[in-house]
């Protein structure tokens, strides 16, 4: 049941379809029908107005660089698409579209982010940083007007209507200075507190919103330096001034209360003598820092270090022992009189039918060491750490891997062994060699010819199986000695994750992004190598 | 124990019925067959043990994790129901959104599959080789090392067009499709080689045009090889949880994958018995699926495989 698709399969390889290649056929070809006309103009009429939507936007956000990149693209889509001939391109293009901004760009752009310090607290630009430090840390000026305060909504978004001590009713919002306006209707102390289009909130509205409503920063004028209007209650808003003050012209911070002055280091940061930063820093290329601080800073050399070696560790096991044990069954099922074996496969094989993400997880319920079935159940209530210690843990996650894994081998070596040619086990047969000895001397051989991209492609999924680990254990237990969350039974890919998205630590995008530049390299070297072997041990057939 | 076998081994094989007529004694039949019968045992108890554990957790009326130390002795519905009247954790939802985002990206991944597919087997042109290998050589890098730099792209797109950015199902199909070619298209290849040109050249000299030509002979033909890829790439999908975590932050918009990984991600032992209840429902469709064809899955992995 296994083989007839694969001996259809190796035929043409053999004679690929080679008669095709003087013209493409397309050339000289009739007219195309109606309907495939219609369908033509229809489906590149709505690509492009898509692609015009796109373009608008582009160019209201002054996205210039991207606008070309995405007019170029139009263009070449256009003319593959309405040009006679050229067939291939027709048939290719869409599906090479994704592929080259989703697989190929973001590879590309994945080696940009390795090399700039892009993560939480530096994420945008200098000016956006300097702006963001402004009013993000700033203090009530002492002794400083109180301002009777209403608070309006119009289009979703909130507006602080104040009036001066001068009697002149100002109002802003969040991005518009404060400016002066005729208030339509005032409270009995004639403060203002309502103007023409906007709604004024209720004191309910204001409960239920007031987490917006206190984190509200009017600018007083479009110099942050003047300060800013804040509400703690919705009805009276002071003046805060920032607490650090900007220099354009030294490019520095200075602390307002201590006299601590805080410089640009050249890294995206402010950073004062003793060496502490402000906490919004901006984007810049920072070289190959991240590789080297990857290597070399002791919170990370040491972890980073273990990870790549159990990443290989885990990876060459999980292949040995699911085809070794795949193997092992392939051939003791590999008869046709045993009975009941259709049962055996179905129920053996559901592992690999089972969703990966939840194995983990079934498992690191079944391994619990507190509540778990295994120790509770099935040992009698044993206090075994499968998933706390950090050999178990390894242990344990080779075993589930298995368990995901075998099911997989298990096939794929039964139908090897069934497309192996009889022939040469009964000529082995006749000339009086053993079992073991066709086994090892004939069978593996052959097998491992058929078998052995596979078992690469086995060793590169396995490489970055992230299901397994971060469902089962999540990378723990984690290692002493480092603030990093990362664990002994980490591997590179749930590293990068956890670099990158985890909670607890900061976000760091640049180190992720480098380290999964390690991972490519490392990927394609091992896979470079094992082609290369591999087409040796074909030519020795 | 191989050697063992080895005088049997030709008889039986060769002569399977015979066996009945001259019965083999206990000793014989254990050391043919017997121990084969033990492995079998033991491999399947292996790959069933944890499943019935799940079966039996979710049937638990208990509900936690310690609750669930002896297998099949409570029974209730309690987790199913408390899994679908979780407004904060939409169960129903993840799995519809499972089933839509899983099912348009592996249509569309056929689609742009078998369009490549048939490029690259029925037409000659220049980069034919070369975009062969590069396909065979981008798979190896999988989509789920550049999570970081998608993460930021799509956080872009969204500021241009929501509808497309971080947050969005859509922004997540289009990017599993960039991953569409890949494996695939290789795998397609193969097969659709193995339909004869002459039937092509046939229908094109009764005057078919290369559209109908796809669609009316040579679609219909490599059926097999469509329905293996469309359901690997589904099953692909149903458990991508990386990407599908990181895109999808809204718990009304996620999938099964990320939904059910934060039922315990926090709390695995309070929660464990309507975990294993959406366990249970998630997993039963797709070993369904694929246990109705397994014929045709096994065949394309070993194709594929086989061909390297």
């Amino acid at each position: 049941m296994l083989d007839p698709m694969v001996e259809i399969e190796e035929k043409p390889s053999a004679a690929p379809p080679r008669r095709n290649g003087k013209r493409p056929r397309s050339a000289g070809r009739g007219p195309d029908s109606l309907g495939g006309i219609l369908a033509k103009i229809i489906l590149l009429g709505i690509t492009d107005a898509v692609a015009a939507f796109v373009l608008f936007q582009l160019a209201l956000s002054a996205e210039w660089m991207i606008f070309g990149i995405s007019l170029l693209t139009t263009l070449v889509i256009n003319w593959i698409y309405l040009r006679r001939g050229g067939l291939p391109a027709k048939y290719l293009a869409p599906g090479i579209i994704f592929l080259l901004v989703f697989q190929v760009f973001v590879m590309i752009f994945s080696t940009y982010i390795a090399f700039t310090n892009y993560g939480d607290g530096h994420n945008s630009t200098k000016a956006d940083a300097i702006a963001s430090i402004q009013l993000s840390a700033s203090e009530r000026v002492p002794d400083s007007p109180q301002f009777p305060t209403s608070v309006l909504e119009k289009g979703g978004s909130y507006f602080l209507l104040v009036t001066t001590p001068e009697g002149e009713a100002r109002i802003g919002s969040a991005d518009k200075p404060l400016e002066t306006v005729t208030p339509s209707a005032t409270g009995p102390t004639g403060a203002a507190t309502g103007v023409e289009g906007y709604t004024t909130l209720d004191f309910a509205t204001l409960l239920a919103h007031q987490q917006e409503i206190t984190a509200l920063t009017v600018p007083i004028s479009e110099n942050p330096e003047e300060g800013a209007l804040k509400t703690a209650d919705g009805s009276t808003s002071y003046v805060y001034t920032p607490k650090l003050k900007y220099d354009a012209s030294t490019d520095t911070f200075t602390d307002t209360a201590t006299g601590t002055t805080y410089a640009d280091n050249g890294r995206g940061s402010f950073v004062a003598e003793d060496g502490s930063a402000l906490n919004t820093g901006w984007k810049v290329n920072v070289g190959l820092d991240n590789f080297q601080r990857a290597f070399t800073d002791p919170n990370l050399q040491g972890p980073l270090l273990q990870v790549i070696a159990w990443t290989f560790a885990f990876a060459i096991l999980s292949v040995a022992t699911t085809f070794a044990l795949g193997l092992f069954l392939a051939i003791t099922f590999n008869r046709a009189d045993l009975k009941g074996q259709k049962i055996y496969r179905i129920l053996m094989i559901l592992p690999y039918a089972f969703p990966a993400f939840l194995s983990g997880l079934v498992w690191s319920g079944l391994l619990n060491p507190e509540f778990g079935f295994i120790n509770n159940a099935l040992l009698g209530g044993a206090d075994i750490p499968w998933l706390t210690d950090p050999v178990l843990a390894k242990i344990s996650v080779l075993m589930v891997n298995l368990w995901l894994g075998y099911p997989y081998m298990f096939l794929v070596c039964t139908g090897a062994l069934q497309s192996l040619p009889e022939e040469v086990d009964e000529a082995a047969r006749m000339d009086g060699a053993s079992v073991w000895k066709i086994f090892t001397a004939i069978k593996l051989p052959l097998l491992l010819v058929s078998l052995a991209p596979l078992l690469i492609s086995s060793f590169a999924f396995n490489f970055n199986n992230f299901n397994v680990i971060y469902m089962l254990t999540g990378g723990g237990p984690r290692f002493d000695g480092t603030t990093f969350d990362i664990g002994s039974t980490d591997i590179l890919i749930t590293m990068v994750y956890k670099i990158a998205f985890g909670t607890g630590t900061g976000r760091d995008y640049g180190l992720a992004s480098a380290l999964a530049i390690l991972i490519f390299i490392i990927v394609a070297v091992v896979s470079a190598l094992s082609f290369k072997k591999t087409k040796a041990l074909e030519e020795l057939n | 124990m191989s050697t063992a076998t080895a005088p049997h081994a030709p008889v039986l094989e060769n002569l399977p019925a015979p066996a009945k007529a001259n019965k083999p004694t206990l000793g014989q039949w254990f050391r043919s067959k017997g121990w084969r019968h033990l492995v079998a045992i033991a491999a399947t108890a292996f790959s069933v043990f944890p499943l019935l554990y799940v079966l039996s957790a979710a049937l638990n009326p208990t509900g936690t994790m310690a609750g669930a130390s002896t297998m099949f002795t409570e029974f209730g519905w309690g987790n199913f129901e408390a899994l679908f009247a979780n407004q904060e954790r939409p169960f129903g939802r993840w799995f519809v959104n499972t089933l839509v985002i899983g099912l348009v990206t592996s249509a569309a991944t056929v689609f742009l599959g078998a369009l490549a597919a048939y490029a690259f087997s029925r037409m000659r042109f220049s980069g034919r080789r070369f975009g062969l290998l590069t396909l065979l050589l981008l798979q190896m890098f999988p989509q789920l090392l550049t999570v970081v730099a998608i993460f930021l792209l799509l956080n872009f797109i969204g500021d241009i067009i929501p509808a497309l950015g971080l947050g969005s199902q859509l922004g997540l199909i289009m990017v599993y499709l960039g991953g569409a070619l890949g494996v695939n298209t290789y795998l397609m290849y193969g097969f659709f080689n193995t339909v004869p040109m002459s039937l092509d050249e046939s229908a094109r000299i009764d005057g078919a045009s290369h559209v109908q030509v796809f669609f009316r002979i040579i679609m219909p033909l490599v059926t097999p090889i469509l329905a293996v890829v469309g359901l690997l790439a589904f099953i692909g999908i149903s458990s991508e949880f990386v990407i599908a975590s990181v895109v999808l932050t809204d718990p009304e918009s996620q999938t099964l994958a990320v939904g059910l990984y934060s039922y315990v991600a926090q709390q695995r032992s309070e929660n464990w018995g309507v975990f294993a209840a959406g366990a249970v429902i998630a997993a039963v469709p797709v070993m369904t699926l694929f246990l109705f064809l397994q014929r045709y899955i096994t065949s394309g992995l070993t194709a594929g495989g086989v061909k390297g």
